[in-house]
């Protein structure tokens, strides 16, 4: 098994994770950077993704199961856009032209993203993985998913014989997840757009694992796992119960100044509030997974707002912690009705 | 269907019944005020402890002192507590949304409580039919659109929330402008209104629940004056698919008093276009008396949900075929059409 993208944490994980399983003999772990990570007892080969050398690697290891994860919105350490978008498009093609080179490629597995979907009013609620988008991401992450899907499609159209997997997941997040979406809701105030509540939805990455696993196997009895699926937890957060979940107050801004100020934070390479990041905080993306359950066999552990409870304890409580403002509530109580005590209805807190 | 000026008649022999009807919610609007008096006595309370609220709800919190179940024992205390634990749900985000974003606790607690006055005591919507919705399953509610502002869908969704039996929720789809509007569409997502389109309206009619649509669209709600309870046409009758689909009865729905509130004399499209609105509306009082011209006119409204038509007979093709789309698209129309005429006939005046 050959997987890409393994100096990022999500990739060390699975690869820690796969060499576990019986089914796997030996894990070629591939990345143009030197993990800080330990990879297990994985082979870690150093590889730029975007040169032919892939093809090597590939024909020399004679792998069978190709997992791609290296199509990412950031830069790992220090590296522009472009290094991002280049790793992404010319670095997927690379891939795909040795799979199909090679003999033994049986089943390729690649990380894609539910922004491909885009955002924007015009949309249904739900999407569906056949549901075309009503205005093609413009630019960023968001254009470079569409275009690697487009390789893998064609790829897959040249080589009926190997077993095509495209996860598209939505935000993933998590104690260790170092997502765009996971630094936004790290800041101690939280800039949102005046006038708009988005629906955010979430997939934990012990799921994101754990997917991945059953996607790289040979699908259980009654499952298919090639094919396009949607992976989201069950259920839907908004944004301003995400800010209340975890105690941090919300700025709303008008949403040019949104757009200002996300490229000022860009420019001073604060963090990455991209465009398509400001679009999915405006107008949100709801995913349906009902092919992930009954197609992929695939039951996540835990749902939108499981993973983000895992996800805040993480983080430390914020200006507001909930618990502080369930007490005060709770005092209020107390003064208003003495005698009663507590709250007929207690919250999960 | 050629003339739809059918102007008030002195014909008040049928709503004799009207002014004493037993109207199960006035009870709980009587009810309700003495919720709002107790309202003056605690407000201050959840007031102090808030200061650091953050969000637009937030702000709404005070409103919902009055919860749905006041007993007479002790009733004060029992709201004043259960106003507090949803001030402290909403304030911890401890609620659920479902996939639409539908926040049926907010829904329920705060914007219906905010609409109900207009309801019951600006437009005095009488309903007749709420019986015809089935209690449960998806249904689609097919209705006319008209008054310029799209208050008749609000309103229906009050009627229905308020009048049906088994207190079901309806879900409208709107136009996608609707979801361009900040604020709107945050407001409109936490109503459980979705985009007006298949995929929605599918997705909702398989949960069960009761979906209501307009399908003039624009075409209905910004038609002149002179046009009033004329049917547009109905799109291209893609609910009569989709039912069909989903093999969910079609209940046609005629509203009657929305076409009064806001009299449009004339259409600014230069305005509308520079604006991006379908069309920009100039009545008698807007915009020439500035936002007091934006005050609908208080006419006394009636919905009447009708027969359902029940979709559940034709075979699972039917949905392709355009012949019978067609003949039933006509024929939800001609029946709400002739509702409509039905009860402006009996209407006594456009204000009482």
């Amino acid at each position: 098994m050959l997987v890409t993208g393994v100096a990022r944490q999500l990739g060390g994980r699975f690869v820690r994770r796969i060499q576990r399983d019986p089914q796997v003999d030996r894990v070629v772990a591939v990345d143009a950077v030197p993990p800080e990570h330990h990879l297990g007892g994985a082979d870690f080969i150093q590889a730029d993704i975007r040169q032919p050398t892939i093809a090597r690697v590939l024909a020399e290891t004679g792998a069978d199961t190709v997992v791609h994860m290296d199509v990412t919105g950031t830069a790992l350490g220090s590296g522009s856009r472009t290094t991002v978008k280049e790793t992404n498009v010319i670095g997927t093609m690379q891939l795909l032209g040795a799979c199909q080179k090679s003999p033994t490629v049986k089943r390729l597995v690649v990380k894609s993203s539910t922004n491909v979907y885009g955002s924007a009013p015009r949309d249904p609620a739900v999407f569906t993985e056949t549901t075309p988008p009503k205005s093609l991401p413009s630019g960023g992450f968001a254009k470079d998913t569409v275009e690697v899907e487009g390789y893998v499609r064609g790829f897959a159209r040249r080589r009926p014989d190997v077993a095509v997997c495209v996860l598209r997941f939505a935000n993933i997040l998590g104690p260790t997840a170092d997502t765009p979406l996971a630094s936004y809701f790290s800041l101690p105030v939280l800039p949102t757009v005046l006038g708009y509540d988005p629906r955010l939805q979430f997939v934990h990455e012990d799921d994101v694992i754990e997917v991945l696993r059953i996607a790289s196997h040979e699908p259980a009895r009654g499952t298919l796992n090639s094919g396009t699926f949607n992976i989201a937890g069950d259920g839907v957060l908004l944004l301003s119960q995400c800010a209340r979940r975890l105690g941090r107050p919300t700025v709303p801004l008008l949403l040019p100044a949104v757009t200002w100020a996300g490229s000022l934070v860009r420019t001073l390479g604060m963090t990455d509030f991209s465009p398509e990041q400001i679009r999915l905080l405006t107008h949100g993306r709801v995913v349906a997974t009902d092919q992930m359950r009954e197609t992929l066999g695939f039951r996540p552990k835990y749902t939108t707002a499981e993973t983000f409870e895992d996800f805040s304890r993480s983080r430390g409580p914020g200006l507001l912690p909930p618990e502080a403002l369930a007490g005060a509530v709770d005092r209020v109580a107390e003064l208003a009705l003495p005698g009663s005590g507590h709250l007929p209805t207690q919250s999960a807190n | 269907m050629a003339d739809a000026k059918v102007i008030p008649f002195d014909d008040d022999r049928s709503r004799a019944g009207a002014a004493p009807r037993p109207q199960r919610r006035r009870s709980v609007g009587s009810r309700r005020k003495g919720a709002d008096s107790a309202l003056g006595e605690v407000q201050p309370l959840p007031g102090r402890p808030v200061p650091q609220d953050d969000g637009p709800v937030t702000e709404q919190k005070p409103v919902t002192d009055d919860t749905p179940e006041p007993q007479d024992d002790g009733g004060l205390e029992r709201r004043i507590a259960g106003g507090l634990s949803f001030l402290r749900r909403r304030l911890t985000g401890d609620y659920e949304v479902d996939d639409f974003g539908y926040d049926e606790e907010l829904t329920d607690q705060v914007l219906m409580s905010l609409l109900r006055p207009v309801y019951e005591k600006y437009f005095r919507v009488e309903v007749k039919g709420v019986e015809n919705i089935p209690s449960e399953g998806g249904a689609l509610i097919v209705a006319n659109h008209s008054g310029t502002l799209p208050l008749d869908g609000l309103m229906m969704q009050v009627a229905v929330h308020d009048h049906h039996p088994a207190g079901r929720h309806l879900r409208l789809l709107a136009a996608d402008l609707v979801f361009m509007l900040p604020v709107v569409n945050e407001l409109a997502r936490k109503l459980g209104h979705t985009l007006a389109c298949a995929e929605d309206a599918e997705r909702l009619l398989g949960q069960g629940e009761l979906v209501g649509v307009m399908p003039e669209g624009f075409k209905g709600i910004g038609k002149p004056f002179g046009e009033r309870y004329k049917l547009q046409r109905f799109g291209r009758g893609g609910f009569v698919s989709t039912a069909l689909r989903k093999r969910a009865p079609i209940i046609p729905c005629s509203i009657v008093g929305a076409e009064e509130i806001y009299p449009m004399i004339g259409n600014a499209k230069t305005l509308a276009r520079l604006l991006g609105f379908p069309y920009f509306p100039l009545t008698p009082t807007f915009p020439w008396l500035g936002p007091l011209g934006a005050i609908p006119l208080p006419t006394k409204w009636t919905i009447q949900f009708g027969e359902p038509i029940h979709t559940d007979g034709y075979p699972p093709e039917a949905a392709e075929d355009p012949m019978l789309m067609f003949n039933l698209t006509d024929q939800v129309r001609e029946q709400i059409q002739h509702t409509l005429y039905k009860l402006l006939v009996q209407r006594r005046s456009v204000f009482f």
